[in-house]
């Protein structure tokens, strides 16, 4: 059974018709491709999967459950992850702190009033920060960091609490092209853990690692299927040729 | 670029250990501890009488602190809590003959507990995450509106308050304003500070700072922000009433200004003014401008509140740190929370930035 599935998804705005009836299936374990032009309702169908948008219409599924209302708290601990497109680290708490904070959300309020898992987390932190080259770096503010290391810890961050499906919107926005290569490694060993949705403009990266992508343009699903199979559709290429 | 990454942070990393290495907040709260406990040997009776009112206040003090400086609540009630345990406690002095210590200081402790609990469930758990304007017109106007309804109410003694209250009693003792009871208050005071430094400083105040910081992302790591907020309310709440138990005993009576807007706002500054997200900066503030105007009252009778009203204005619009903030950096205030005491760090491990 897909572990999400989101069905007949519409998000109007005043006007502004931003998704019209958009399915969206994700497997255990795939890693999803979600890519379009600028304008197609990439983010905003992104923002309803995560709770930060709520649909018009439309119901989304996730692990059996329907999380369609739930809030964003909710759904987080029903095993979703997220990374913005606007990097969103904590800059004045260290690197440290920062990962922390994300891994003992789900911790009972007595436990983190006590903090009773402060030592039993310290070593998966540092594990965590090791994984995503930041270990040097776990005493300074997050707002010391270069953009492209602040992308990392926000990824490591969303993965802290070992979520079953990961979004990542744009996760290499402002990076260099050897930050992109590197962020590409990185994601890789996440394949075997979670399923992932990834928002991305570069082609190249995208194609390297997804199983499947989904086509938006104007609010619509334009094409779904492998890589491949997008790739040699007439209707993406037209889209693509003509707009981007 | 990783690899440039490894090597820009070596100055940076030098730079913050030298600040590191000289913690001002604790060299604070050492001194003001020391000068508080020898204050009786040092002072005349009717100043110690002043200093313990000082001392509740910084209770007050503290506890808005602990809403904004660290839950991000802007809060203009903590009269209200301060107020209405001190109401309870003199009725319960005044009309059922309960003095006992042991009853009345939980007493005021349970009223604001159970007062911020209702108001803070109503301001804080609805449906959508409320914003700051809303909660702080909504304290403001609990507290605006207790103040009213103690005016107008002949039971508590309408403009006037309850007068006479007996002393507050532990066993046979009496509890009259002076050492006594100083050390009474800065005994509270202590504890209750050492309380709040522990809740801020725990894994629960990582999630306070984070939560200041991006209210909207924390709740997406699965942080049930609302709830967290309405706990630290109810929290302070629960300390503004303690205080208003022991000011209450303290001075003897109560009266509708306890409950009001004006109390509430002068707590607000007085912790601006000393620098919020710190603690020791509210107590430091709530004294700093106790002890000016009571200086000024006496020396300059007419212009006091005039200087007073600009001290404040230069230090609020100028120094939105407060006066903390000219002694300690950000970095110092926010702190660290998670790396737990006496492990090292595996900083030096983990140098293998970019190495593919």
């Amino acid at each position: 059974m897909a572990l999400l599935e989101a069905r007949g998804i519409s998000k109007l705005y005043a006007r502004l018709t931003a998704l019209s009836g958009v399915d969206l299936t994700v497997a255990e374990n795939e890693f999803h491709g979600l890519i379009g032009p600028n304008g197609s309702g990439k983010s905003t169908l992104m923002k309803c999967v995560a709770g930060a948008e709520m649909p018009t219409e439309g119901t989304i599924r996730f692990a059996g459950r329907d999380i369609t209302d739930a809030p964003p708290a909710e759904r987080a601990r029903a095993g979703l992850s997220l990374k913005f497109q606007i990097t969103s680290v904590l800059p004045a708490l260290t690197v440290y702190d920062n990962v922390l904070l994300a891994l003992q959300a789900k911790n009972p309020l007595s436990t983190l009033i006590l903090s009773g898992t402060r030592g039993e987390l310290h070593e998966r932190v540092l594990d965590i920060l090791d994984q995503f080259r930041l270990a040097g770096r776990a005493e300074e503010a997050a707002a010391a960091l270069s953009h492209g290391q602040q992308q990392w810890l926000e990824i490591a961050m969303a993965l802290a609490p070992e979520p079953r499906l990961l979004l990542l919107d744009e996760p290499t926005a402002g990076m260099s092209l050897e930050e992109r290569r590197v962020t590409g490694e990185l994601l890789i060993p996440i394949k075997r853990r979670c399923s992932i949705i990834i928002v991305e403009h570069d082609l190249d990266f995208i194609r390297d690692i997804c199983d499947v992508l989904t086509v938006l343009d104007q609010g619509s699903v334009l094409e779904s299927g492998t890589v491949e199979h997008v790739q040699s559709s007439r209707k993406v290429q037209e889209v693509y040729l003509t707009r981007v | 670029m990783a690899d440039d990454s490894a090597a820009s942070p070596a100055p940076r990393a030098v730079a913050s250990d030298a600040r590191r290495g000289v913690p001002i907040i604790p060299i604070l709260e050492l001194a003001l501890l020391a000068i508080c406990a020898v204050l009786p040997f040092v002072l005349q009776d009717y100043l110690i009488v002043f200093a313990t009112r000082v001392l509740i206040l910084a209770l007050l003090g503290l506890s808005f602190d602990l809403v904004w400086g660290y839950a991000g609540i802007l809060s203009f009630g903590q009269a209200l809590f301060f107020g209405t345990a001190g109401y309870v406690v003199a009725l319960l002095a005044r009309d059922l003959g309960i003095t006992s210590i042991y009853i009345v200081l939980p007493a005021s402790l349970l009223v604001g507990l159970v007062v911020s609990l209702a108001l803070g469930g109503f301001l804080l758990l609805g449906r959508h995450p409320p914003t700051t304007i809303f909660v702080a017109l909504g304290t403001l106007t609990g507290s605006y509106a207790a103040d009213r309804l103690a005016r107008g109410w002949y039971y508590l003694g309408g403009q006037n308050g309850i007068p006479s209250i007996p002393l507050m009693t532990a066993g046979g003792y009496e509890f009259v304003e002076g050492p006594a009871y100083y050390y009474l208050a800065f005994a509270t005071l202590l504890l209750v500070y050492l309380l709040c430094r522990f809740l801020v400083r725990s894994q629960f105040g990582l999630a306070l700072a984070g939560m200041r910081e991006q209210e909207a992302r924390v709740a997406f790591f699965g942080y049930k922000v609302q709830r967290l907020k309405a706990i630290v309310f109810s929290l302070a709440g629960a300390i503004a009433g303690l205080a208003g138990g022991l000011y209450t005993f303290h001075e003897g009576f109560v009266w509708p200004n306890m409950l009001g807007v004006v109390l509430s706002t002068q707590i607000v500054l007085y912790a601006l003014f000393g620098g919020v997200g710190t603690l020791i900066g509210a107590v430091i503030g709530v004294i700093a401008i106790e002890t000016v105007s009571f200086w000024l009252a006496d020396n300059y009778q007419q212009v006091w509140p005039i200087i007073l009203g600009l001290l404040l204005l230069l230090v609020i619009l100028f120094r939105p740190g407060g006066l903390i903030g000219l002694l300690v950096s950000e970095r110092e205030r926010v702190g660290r929370f998670g790396r737990p005491p006496g492990t090292p760090s595996r900083a030096t491990k983990g140098s293998g930035h970019g190495a593919p």
